[in-house]
């Protein structure tokens, strides 16, 4: 069951963040240390993103988000910058599976007029996403049984550790 | 109510009839990683506890993104590659033998009707001989070499007809740039293409591989296409396992279908940066290009090489021009010296680097200099994508590509194909 409360500040991008963007090929091939990569996330469209990202703070995108090249290392540099969740309208199939793999939380929601720099919570369970500052409220849409298995033992390592190999259901949580 | 191709893979893959929405686990036939993914995928392995893979001989890796070797710390990586492959018995295709997707298909590792993973975003492109293949990241290529399954959400399909005749000069490549740009980046997230049509039963398999290869840049999981007497032939000295061939039912449900009329289509170019903005060549013709790339999983196969010969024969690329060409495998590169066309790409000016992925990820074998604006066949046109973010990239057909070349600027091939 997943029992989370996600708070953060929110930074702000538009349609099509692919994953050369989120980290560039320049960097990916070289290293496997991700806290090196981290500090190159989104360095081709905001030079200065990894320096103002602080640990817990959430990425509001609109449609198809982590387009691309199916590097994992795209997710993994975000959490390794800071990044706890990406918020946007669609996400490209491959990011979407990768983020959830690596524990980095991504949720599908209308994030139209969504602004940077505020502050957010959201709560996992019930899939609310709360702004802070103004109040209003966005519901999330539902993850698949399986990812929410996936996210509840921390990504895929330890779900793979633990069971081995794929289950249809594991737990009996439902949202 | 019939079922599409990608229904009845995972109907047979999961051991159960499913349809559209269902999510299933599933028996994978073939996993692929590639030195940019790898890497990873073989940590999480050992991160996961990994003692022994399900089948080695389903399991193949590729060194074709960074090869050979630009960096020490790229050639640590590889050598972790290489030493997992012997320990583990896995099969290893070591620098020079080419790009990841040509390999899988051109070495008959995948045959029609399989359920095929691979880290790497392309490997979409077997779609073409019918088999549902799609791309993951390390962590799930690391699961299935253990397990030998996944999990999968079976797709809805859009079915996308090609009808008519294609003009002289206009290519497999001009179809794909030219739906990307009717569907856009995300037109088919989440779910599966299937193509058909009198345009794609005319092609040969190289030219069916290139629009299958860039289902994944207008979002979609997998770009099939049903085998019929050219598939199979194609296959015939290359399958290494006994197939079934999977054909859609005429009653299947399709998400949405699409019609094409192939017969007035003209060259057409992806604008800096995105895949997604295409325009005819004529609206951009006379851009003054610094570099110009022939290759990858896309273009590099020995009909786009072939092109590129007819266009340049006697005579010179142009001076402002780097016009670099990567096979996109050994056999390929074989093949393009016994017919002479690297003799007279090489005569007239051009650069030939290894089989692989060549300049396209950005790290090696071509980086653009500051404001150079760089014509390729590749399929990607991000930002930063050569390795320099002050360069800009089109995307076109090897034809396109080559009369560039020549001309120092954008230029219609069909000046150049008697």
């Amino acid at each position: 069951m997943i029992l989370m409360i996600l708070k953060g500040k929110t930074h702000c991008f538009g349609n099509d963040i692919n994953t050369d963007y989120i980290i560039s090929g320049r960097y990916k091939f070289k290293t496997l240390d991700m806290n090196e990569l981290g500090k190159h996330v989104m360095e081709d469209i905001d030079p200065d993103f990894a320096r103002k990202v602080a640990p817990g703070d959430f990425i509001v995108a609109w449609k198809n988000f982590g387009c691309g090249s199916s590097r994992e290392q795209a997710p993994r540099a975000l959490l390794a910058c800071g990044i706890r969740g990406i918020l946007a309208k669609s996400f490209a199939r491959i990011f979407f599976r990768n983020a959830i793999n690596c524990g980095l939380v991504a949720l599908e929601c209308n994030t139209e007029g969504m602004e940077s720099g505020v502050e957010l919570e959201i709560n996992l369970t019930e899939g609310k996403i709360v702004n802070l500052q103004g109040g209003n409220v966005i519901t999330a849409s539902p993850l698949p049984d399986i990812m929410i298995d996936i996210l509840n033992e921390g990504g895929l390592i330890e779900y793979i550790k633990k069971y081995g190999s794929f289950q249809k259901r594991v737990s009996s949580s439902s949202r | 109510m019939g079922k599409t191709i990608s229904e009845k893979i995972f109907s047979t893959k999961a051991g159960s009839p499913v349809q559209a929405g269902d999510l299933v686990i599933a028996q994978v036939d073939m996993a692929m990683g590639q030195d940019g993914t790898t890497p990873l995928a073989i940590r999480s392995f050992e991160d996961m506890g990994g003692k022994s893979v399900f089948d080695p001989s389903r399991i193949i890796f590729i060194i074709d993104h960074n090869a050979p070797s630009p960096l020490e710390a790229v050639s640590h990586l590889h050598d972790l590659m290489r030493q997992f492959a012997t320990q583990y018995g896995v099969r290893l295709f070591d620098v020079g033998c080419g790009v990841c997707h040509e390999l899988m298909m051109a070495q008959g590792l995948v045959v029609p009707g399989d359920l095929v993973i691979g880290a790497d975003s392309h490997t979409c492109t077997y779609g073409a001989i019918g088999a549902f293949s799609t791309g993951v990241g390390s962590t799930e290529l690391a699961a299935v070499m253990i397990s030998g399954k996944l999990w999968f959400k079976v797709p809805e399909t859009i079915r996308v007809i090609l009808n008519g005749t294609l003009p002289r000069g206009v290519f497999s490549k001009d179809i794909i740039l030219y739906l990307a740009g009717q569907i856009g980046a995300d037109g088919a997230t989440y779910q599966a293409v299937e193509f058909s049509g009198p345009v794609i039963d005319r092609m040969e398999m190289d030219e069916r591989f290139t629009i299958s290869n860039m289902a994944v840049e207008i979002g979609a999981k997998a770009g099939l296409m049903a085998p019929d007497y050219k598939t199979l032939a194609w296959l015939k000295n290359r399958a290494r396992r006994p197939y079934q061939s999977v054909y859609p039912d005429p009653d299947a449900m399709y998400q949405s279908t699409r019609t094409f009329d192939c017969s007035g289509l003209v060259p057409h170019v992806a604008l800096p940066h995105r895949v997604d903005t295409v325009k005819p060549v004529d609206e951009v013709a006379d851009v003054p290009i610094r570099e110009a790339f022939l290759g990858t999983c896309t273009n590099g196969r020995a009909v786009d090489i072939e092109i590129a010969a007819r266009i340049l024969r006697g005579k010179v690329v142009h001076p402002d021009v780097r016009f670099i060409i990567a096979p996109a495998s050994r056999e390929i590169f074989l093949t393009a010296l016994e017919k002479g066309w690297v003799e007279t790409i090489v005569t007239a000016g051009g650069v030939f680097v290894s089989p692989g992925c060549g300049p396209c990820v950005g790290t090696h074998q071509g980086v653009p200099g500051d404001e150079w604006n760089v014509i390729s066949t590749a399929n990607r046109n991000f930002k930063g994508r050569m390795g320099n973010n002050k360069a800009a990239i089109y995307l076109a057909s090897p034809a396109t590509v080559a009369a560039s070349a020549l001309a120092g600027k954008i230029s219609d091939p069909r000046k150049y194909l008697g």
